[in-house]
């Protein structure tokens, strides 16, 4: 292609690259550069006090020793890390899926044509996510206190709430206690990275639990919006075609609008993966790390270790660790949502969609089938 | 759907263009951090001091006392108060600007020393006779590092209009633990414990220290986590805990914040706080009347732990001078004694701790505390090893094993005393 293309084009080329340029050198110096330097300093025992590049005791090159701490070598480190993977993996578990399924739900109600005061409703949705973060977990911290509304309105109904932010036991072990597993069986004294399988399978502590409902009423509204805009851009003539055709109002969602919604969903996903792996305010805030290091997640555990340990070596390796983590995930998750690897019925739920756009010629896009090819069009 | 490819020319370009941003930023990086001795500067100095304050009380009685030296000695010295001490001094430090004056607190010193973040200038300061335990705290490397600020001591805190409601007199103050257990029992009732603590090593590791034994040895060079004796001081608490005569502030019902608090709303009739527990007392629960004496001694004596802090002076600081001057006013006799009657912790040399003990004979057992208390582990790469045992210790009123988390402390701290 570029050997055909004339001077002229070749010119346009540069005046491309001239007319990037300075958004590129932003990216570059705010980017490109601090990931580039904080890897290095990912491999070097740096204390924080001296220049991180210039070597010396308080800089060397410890190659990948901060990784491996993470993962190989027995002790602190490593104990600690795993159990803040631990923890935020039954987060993520646990929030993005209920942040999901929330939020569609409410776009799909302040969607419908017929309900009174819609915009109201809409505001009030999307009001907690314009708060500030800092702000609802510190009235949170009110509501769940011992003596707080919630446990307050437990009481009304007979219940002795539990002392939400002390309380370390995780959900999965009072799960299994109920069926008389003693605590610490033998079964679950296998290890896994230094942590015993019993650990591992504690679930989120009740103290994470309530991290958790905060997360996903805060991110709710952001998410309600992005279906809510996606929802709006659907054509309304599948709607009907699909209601001439008889279905009833579950099927709809399910077998059109679902499908049609695909794009959105996966951003909701991949954002929501992206957030819940990142936690950091709200566990600053609501007790940083406590009960028993049950609500320490790896960005809060990154920061302490660089911060107040002064190991920022070590805490930039666990940031590097996130980051691909989230990668892999993001990544999965892709390969997972892909057209050619749904179920056949949303399949050809989804051909129908297309199909009914291409005969009635409607502009309204190709929302059902672009998410397998977004590539850069030229 | 064409997709253009990028020329190889062009990336190489742009691939150079980071690369040269990547060297300069790291060249413009050399620049802003010096080596550790800076050029000092002369003349009238605007100084820093960095604090961690829990309350206005502390932060006007720095203010007063800064601003009085300032008049004295013609510089300005000026008082940042911290929300988050630790993180703010790393930031200072990281970021090549740190405060010139600023609270060290005694478990961060071998941090601080070892990387080389503190002017060590306690020998220009002995001539005030610090107390020998204090001055032991901060000496890292044979050298002493900051001048001790103040000290507090833990001590047993009796309710008592509870104590005289349980039918107890002077006489049955506890001496040693077999005295505690029998008041503690007397003292549960209802929903008052006999005795409620804090639930990490800071409060219970008295009973630690009373067995016989303590995280490090005394030359700060092995471990003894994993003793007997600390067994025994872990087990002494289980032991109270199972006839449910203590328990921890975090597992009264309601929950309290710190000891003070469960005892001021008297859930506990009995804690072990430090000297704050007084201010702390008057401004939130003026009405409860409280008793200081010496904790009960253990099996191996009498014991409890020092908290202390010291006037760390920056090694980037370049008015070093004026801030030894300055720690030199603060550490002054009189000004301790004002410190002491403005917020409470006591005077860190031997002429101060005699003047306080005769002018607050009720805290008499916090003074005394400091004959025989432990300080904090003061060793490089201990915080976090001291937190992890700490947030296990919580969950000891869970039915958690002492042995095993004395055995994974040993294991950490003997990690991150090979690693300092």
């Amino acid at each position: 292609m570029a050997k055909r293309r004339t001077n002229i084009h070749g010119r346009e080329g540069i005046a491309g690259w001239v007319f990037t340029a300075p958004a590129m050198i932003i990216l570059g110096v705010f980017l490109f550069v601090p990931i580039v330097m904080a890897l290095w300093v990912s491999m070097t025992n740096w204390t924080g006090n001296v220049d991180p590049f210039g070597g010396g005791p308080n800089a060397a090159f410890v190659g990948t020793r901060n990784y491996t701490a993470l993962f190989l070598q027995d002790g602190l480190a490593r104990s600690n890390f795993m159990q803040s993977l631990g923890n935020t993996f039954y987060y993520v578990l646990l929030v993005v899926p209920l942040q999901t399924a929330t939020s569609l739900l409410l776009a799909l109600i302040v969607n419908e044509k017929f309900l009174r005061g819609r915009s109201f409703f809409r505001t009030a949705f999307y009001f907690p996510s314009v708060t500030s973060s800092i702000a609802i977990s510190t009235v949170f911290l009110f509501l769940f206190s011992n003596t707080g509304a919630v446990n307050g309105f437990l009481k009304l109904l007979g219940i002795d709430g539990p002392e939400w932010f002390s309380d370390s036991r995780g959900l999965l072990h009072m799960f299994f206690g109920l069926f008389g597993a003693g605590d610490n069986p033998g079964w679950g004294q296998g290890e896994i990275f230094g942590r015993s399988l019993w650990d591992w399978l504690s679930g989120p502590s009740v103290a994470m639990c309530v991290i958790i409902v905060l997360a996903v009423w805060t991110t709710t509204g952001t998410f309600m919006l992005m279906f809510l805009a996606a929802l709006q851009d659907l054509p309304v003539e599948v709607d009907e075609a699909a209601m001439l055709d008889g279905v009833s109002p579950w099927q709809k969602l399910r077998l059109v609008t679902i499908p049609m919604l695909k794009p959105a969903l996966f951003l909701v996903i991949t954002l929501g993966i992206i957030g819940t792996w990142q936690v950091f305010d709200q566990i600053y805030v609501m007790g940083k790390g406590a009960p028993a290091g049950t609500t320490m997640t790896p960005a809060f555990l990154s920061y302490k270790t660089s911060f107040t340990s002064n190991a920022w070596g070590s805490g930039a390796a666990i940031a590097f660790v996130i980051f691909l983590i989230i990668v892999i995930l993001t990544w999965m998750q892709r390969r997972m949502m892909r057209e050619d690897k749904t179920p056949g019925r949303l399949r050809r739920a989804a051909g129908l969609a297309r199909l009914t756009q291409s005969n009635r010629g409607t502009a309204s896009a190709n929302l059902a089938q672009n998410n397998s090819g977004t590539g850069p069009e030229s | 759907m064409r997709t253009r490819k990028v020329r190889p020319g062009s990336a190489a370009l742009v691939l150079g263009a980071c690369g040269a941003l990547v060297l300069s930023a790291c060249g413009g990086g050399g620049s802003s951090f010096g080596g550790a001795a800076k050029t000092q500067a002369t003349g009238p100095a605007k100084l820093s001091i960095m604090i961690g304050s829990p309350g206005p009380a502390e932060t006007n009685a720095v203010e007063a006392a800064a601003a009085a030296w300032s008049k004295k000695s013609g510089n300005t010295a000026k008082v940042i108060v911290a929300s988050d001490l630790g993180q703010q001094l790393g930031q200072g430090f990281a970021g090549g600007t740190p405060p010139d004056l600023f609270y060290a607190d005694a478990s961060r010193i071998g941090d601080f020393a070892k990387v080389g973040n503190l002017y060590a200038y306690g020998d220009q300061v002995k001539s005030a006779s610090f107390l020998p335990s204090l001055v032991t705290t901060f000496t890292y490397k044979d050298k002493l590092q900051c001048a001790p600020k103040d000290y507090s001591t833990l001590a047993l805190v009796i309710n008592t209009d509870l104590w005289a409601a349980a039918g107890l007199t002077d006489a049955d103050i506890p001496k040693d633990w077999a005295g505690l257990e029998t008041v503690a029992k007397k003292l549960t009732k209802g929903k008052v414990t006999g005795l409620v603590i804090g639930n990490d090593i800071n409060r219970g590791g008295v009973f630690m220290k009373q067995a016989g034994g303590w995280v490090v040895a005394a030359d700060g060079k092995t471990m003894t986590a994993d003793s007997p004796e600390n067994l025994a001081g872990l087990t002494q608490i289980k032991k109270m805990m199972a006839a449910g005569t203590l328990k921890f502030s975090t597992d009264t019902k309601p929950a309290a914040g710190w000891g003070g608090e469960a005892f001021g709303k008297g859930i506990g009739a009995m804690t072990i706080e430090g000297n704050w527990i007084r201010g702390a007392l008057t401004k939130d629960f003026p009405k409860v009347k409280a008793k200081i004496v010496e904790l009960p001694a253990g099996p191996a004596g009498k014991g409890t732990l020092v908290f202390s802090n010291c006037w760390g002076i920056a090694a980037k600081s370049t008015h070093q001078a004026q801030a030894v001057d300055l720690v030199k006013y603060l550490t002054s006799v009189d000004q301790q004694l004002a410190f002491t009657k403005a917020f409470g912790p006591m005077p860190s040399t031997v002429e101060g701790i005699a003047k306080f003990k005769t002018e607050y004979p009720d805290d008499a057992a916090f003074a005394a505390g400091g004959e025989y208390g432990q300080g904090p582990v003061n060793l490089p790469g201990f915080d976090p090893v001291m937190a992890a045992f700490s947030s296990k210790m919580a969950t000891l009123g869970k039915g958690a094993d002492a042995k095993s988390m004395l055995a994974d402390l040993q294991k950490n701290g003997t990690a991150a005393i090979a690693a300092g």
